[in-house]
């Protein structure tokens, strides 16, 4: 009887006063998941006392139809379709977290709506006083659903074919420093990053506009840069201008114009809003402009094992809400990131259909009914000399982001640029061969430093730098049921 | 001038026993190779002239080999590229292409700005080889 007595009742289901959500109908072990529910798996530890299962079912009635004592009202309606079930709740080995499995109907949600689904699910019971902590784990979206949604504007393939690039990954860097720079300045960071051989540079996700360099005058410059690029090198190039700002016509004002003046992409921050994003994606579809997300602020509720929700789940919801890249983990660099956790992120970005792996934290089987997969992208602390093992742990699907690692070069940015370029397509040369790159990797790489200068004044600056602590965001495995 | 579009361009060209071993890649993932040939690079150029069909029947890198040799001997002065189709469900694009052969001279690209209101500048960018008719630019 989870935040009430913590008594059980006996009391008649509909007689006035408060009965365990048990009780009310949320507690259904028994019940079989249907095709188009909405499942979700969510870490839970309740405060001594809660029995886990009235815990559950506490979590599923707050999500769904409950309130803390029996209303009448409730008579009046098919309550049994619209209450949510918990019908599993497993014990975390070791712990005194258990993962409740609740399942919705698709009834409760509006079509093509992430605010909507959110206020649901996450949107009173992370407060609940009953619980100790509470983290949403991995959703199970159903076909039924995924269909009500546009989903990426453009995706991987249609991005490829667009850019004309295949068969690696993509490389990227963010214009340092973040802050300070004029447009004109910023401009050339732009154009020696991209004609050095990278395909994007980048605003940040706190780059608006801010009185030294309004975003006006950063599009302009920064579109001159792109373009000289793309003369110099024969390939298209692009610049993510951020778009973010305070209002959506501000937005869209600012999108317009990238559009305008040729940009081929624009980015926006996680920070705008579901709904924000939503609307961008409309707008980039529309437009034919590739969309990126940058993943502002979710460390505050991402990072941390036993309270939040899980970037597989904000995964998700970005794939449905329709943007074209998304920040997912590095593994090597300097953000928070278990390998295993990023490669369950990278399968829920990509594939058509995952299968659920515990050793991924994948808890459910995802089908996106052909929705277009989306590019990840890696950055923050990452740089040529680890090219094997971002190969090897992101694959070739992903725009890997070098921004120190190009700009801190000490030959100048286009070396830079050109150090990164170099080093991986000589190891998807060598990968292809067949080599076993993963441990060749540093040979292969010092094999074409020998004649590449550029790559070999980046490995030798850069060689000893790795960001090695441990994560407090790892799957655990495999759960054994004990309820 | 050096055009870099292509999965390997930033490497010094491809030896043929390099080309081959791409080529067995190409078809150990069960994709079609296929060659294709232009005088006119500009990026947006999607279609270049395709060298005879997707080889979806020729599962021997040396078959492939042979061809790329033919393209070169019938089209010394083109770009040539290979490229490796992957058909597979939620794929169905290309899953590698690289450039094997470039004219001697490459003159590359004039960018040209058009000065319009409000600081606006719309850019296009202007092939230099396209000056001339197709068959003679390189």
């Amino acid at each position: 009887m989870a935040g009430k007595s913590g008594k059980e009742t006996g009391k008649s289901r509909w007689a006035a006063g408060v009965t365990p959500y048990k009780e009310m109908g949320y507690w259904k072990p028994d019940y079989e998941p249907q095709p188009s529910d909405i499942l979700c798996a969510f870490r839970m530890v309740p405060q001594e006392g809660i029995e886990p299962d009235e815990a559950g079912a506490a979590i599923a009635g707050e999500s769904s139809t409950a309130t803390w004592t029996v209303v009448w009202t409730d008579r009046l309606t098919a309550y049994e379709n619209y209450q949510a079930k918990c019908y599993r709740v497993d014990r975390v080995p070791g712990t005194d977290q258990y993962i409740a499995h609740i399942a919705y109907s698709i009834d409760l949600f509006e079509e093509g709506s992430i605010a909507n689904l959110t206020s649901s699910i996450i949107g009173n019971v992370f407060g609940f006083k009953a619980l100790k902590s509470l983290r949403l784990e991995d959703m199970r979206i159903p076909p039924h659903y995924v269909k009500t949604f546009q989903g990426p504007a453009h995706g991987v393939v249609m991005e490829r074919e667009y850019l004309n690039k295949y068969g690696r990954p993509l490389l990227g860097a963010t214009v340092k420093p973040k802050l300070g720079l004029s447009a004109r300045n910023y401009g050339r960071v732009v154009y020696e990053a991209l004609r050095g051989g990278l395909d994007f540079t980048k605003d940040d996700e706190n780059v608006n506009s801010q009185p030294f360099m309004r975003w006006r005058d950063r599009f302009l410059f920064s579109m001159e840069g792109v373009a000289k690029a793309q003369a110099a090198s024969g390939e298209i190039k692009g610049h993510y201008m951020n778009v973010t700002a305070g209002t959506m016509e501000e937005m869209y004002e600012r999108a317009d114009f990238a559009k305008e003046i040729g940009s081929i992409i624009v980015m926006i921050d996680l920070t705008i809003g579901y709904t924000a994003i939503q609307s961008m994606a409309k707008w980039a579809r529309r437009n034919g402009v590739l969309l990126h997300l940058h993943r502002a602020g979710h460390g505050t509720y991402t990072r941390q094992k036993t309270h939040g929700i899980s970037f597989r789940v904000i995964s998700k919801w970005m794939r449905l809400a329709g943007v074209d890249h998304i920040h997912a983990g590095t593994v090597v660099g300097k953000l928070e990131g278990d390998p295993n956790a990023i490669r369950g992120f990278y399968r829920t970005l990509l594939c058509n259909k995952a299968d659920p792996d515990p050793t991924l934290g994948l808890y459910y089987e995802q089908d996106w009914a052909s929705m277009p997969g989306l590019m990840p992208v890696a950055s923050g602390g990452i740089h040529a000399g680890q090219t094997h093992q971002l190969l090897h742990y992101l694959g070739e699907d992903v725009v890997l982001q070098f921004g120190g690692g190009t700009i801190g070069h000490p030959d100048g940015i286009a070396e830079g640029a050109a150090a990164n370029r170099v080093a991986v397509e000589a190891m998807i040369l060598a990968r292809n061969e067949g080599r076993d790159y993963l441990n060749e990797g540093p040979e292969i790489l010092a094999a074409a430093a020998k004649w590449s200068p550029s790559l070999r004044k980046a490995l030798e600056i850069w060689k000893d730098i790795t960001f090695d602590f441990t994560s407090t965001d790892v799957p655990d495995g495999v759960v054994t049921p004990s309820v | 001038m050096h055009i870099t579009q292509g999965t390997f361009s930033y490497l010094p060209p491809l030896s043929d026993v390099q080309i081959r071993a791409q080529v067995q890649y190409c078809l150990d993932q069960d994709w079609a190779v296929s060659i294709e040939f232009t005088d006119d690079p500009h990026p947006r150029n999607a279609y270049w002239d395709m060298w005879g069909l997707p080889m979806f029947d020729v599962k021997d890198s040396a078959g492939v080999m042979n061809e790329v040799q033919a393209c070169r001997a019938a089209k010394p002065e083109r770009y040539i590229r290979v490229n490796g189709y992957d058909r597979r469900y939620g794929r169905q694009t290309v899953g590698l292409s690289f450039i094997v052969q470039r004219p001697k001279n490459e003159p590359g690209f004039r960018l040209e700005r058009q000065e319009s209101t409000d600081r606006v500048i719309r850019y296009t960018l202007h092939s230099y080889a396209t000056d001339k008719p197709e068959g003679e630019r390189y």
